[in-house]
């Protein structure tokens, strides 16, 4: 089978190698025009909410971020039980490239609702179902790559720290869900609902466009450290040493 | 069976296993998990009236009084089925206002809320000032100097 052929191709470290290396600028430029296009739009040219006012453009970069942290531990998951079930080693290097990456951007959502919480709201922080869930998600990240560093041997790492980024996974429908199930402080989505965005075409479009671009930023910095993991798995690995003297 | 069909079944099992008891556990957990109480709940008296407890409603338009002099000031709050005085002395958010979702925290005292913090809630709707005033809200637009 074709895909299958590619699959494997593409899962072997030498070749992802030179694909990821490849694909970086392809990821990289698309998502710095879309941030910088978006957070213009974002500060620049879209309105001021009616009740908000300027405060509201925080959202240009808090909602991304969150998108962002989610997705990317979804894709941590994903990978590590690829990795786990098909003993891939590269799925498993993704997943480790990913935490960091998702740690950072979980931790600029908290952030960022914070600074917006404390004018809008009147709270630096409240213990409601999504500002937890989310705490918890950060803390999911630093306990993965904790638990990865405490194991010298990188097949054992892999394996325990695969089953944590699993397990987890329970805590994604519930950072979502968690404005819908349970009384909370923390507004539903503006983007994703029923009847269409609530939002105007002059603010959402600058949004959409961050939203893209942070994907594709996590896309581009994911090449970058998976590469890395590569480099730091494979050392002693003879494709490695060609490519050093070639 | 193929010791990697083995370990597909065993993590499908283990996300089946562990989402299960997280939601039972918040199934359980449900009343501790609300953020606030609704008007209504309270006025059933299902809300404890010994220790503080957060109420969130809407602020009926035309309840808010302010006491002059100081910074007291109080308010009833609504879910639209019943509705709760509230009474707070201190400053209030900026999105504080009739009309506006608000969540106060403190103790019922003889039928009445006294609030030690109040938050206001935000909805998911995002709208420029020109189309608020156009759509004739119940809200007034955000006054000059509104962060």
């Amino acid at each position: 089978m074709a895909t299958w052929t590619w699959f494997h191709k593409l899962s072997s470290p030498p070749h992802f190698y030179r694909i990821a290396g490849k694909m970086i600028p392809w990821y990289a430029i698309p998502a710095a025009l879309l941030i910088v296009a978006g957070i213009y739009g974002g500060l620049v040219t879209a309105p001021a909410d009616y009740q908000q006012g300027e405060a509201f453009r925080i959202i240009y970069v808090h909602a991304p971020a969150a998108w962002l942290s989610l997705m990317c531990y979804m894709t941590m998951a994903i990978a590590a039980a690829v990795g786990l079930i098909w003993r891939i080693k590269l799925a498993h290097a993704l997943a480790a490239a990913s935490a960091p990456i998702g740690a950072s951007f979980a931790l600029l959502c908290l952030v960022t609702g914070s600074l917006w919480g404390r004018p809008m709201w009147g709270t630096w922080w409240e213990w409601d179902g999504r500002l937890t869930s989310q705490l918890i998600l950060f803390f999911l990240y630093l306990g993965y790559m904790a638990l990865r560093s405490a194991y010298d041997d990188l097949t054992r790492a892999d394996r325990a720290s695969a089953v944590l980024a699993i397990v987890g996974v329970v805590n994604v429908p519930i950072i979502h869900f968690s404005v819908y199930w349970w009384n909370s402080l923390h507004q539903g989505s503006t983007v994703i609902r029923k009847g269409g965005p609530a939002m105007p075409p002059s603010m959402l479009i600058p949004l959409l466009m961050c939203f893209a671009g942070f994907t594709l930023l996590y896309a581009a910095l994911a090449c970058v450290r998976v590469r890395a993991e590569v480099l730091h798995r494979e050392r002693n690995a003879s494709w490695l040493k060609e490519l050093g003297q070639g | 069976m193929t010791p990697r069909r083995k370990r597909l079944y065993a993590i499908v099992g283990i996300l089946v296993g562990v989402g299960l008891a997280t939601a039972v556990a918040l199934k359980a957990f449900d009343n501790n998990l609300q953020y606030f109480y609704d008007p209504s709940e309270v006025v059933a008296g299902k809300a404890p009236s010994d220790k503080s407890i957060r109420v969130g409603g809407m602020v009926t338009k035309g309840s808010v009084e302010r006491k002059a002099g100081s910074l007291e000031v109080q308010f009833v709050i609504t879910d639209f089925a019943q509705s709760v005085k509230v009474s707070y002395t201190g400053l209030l958010p900026d999105l504080f206002r009739e009309g506006q979702g608000i969540i106060a925290h403190g103790r019922l005292h003889d039928g009445m809320f006294v609030a030690d913090e109040v938050l206001a809630k935000h909805d998911e709707k995002y709208m420029p000032p020109e189309v608020a005033k156009s759509l004739k809200k119940p809200v007034p637009p955000a006054p000059e100097g509104s962060t």
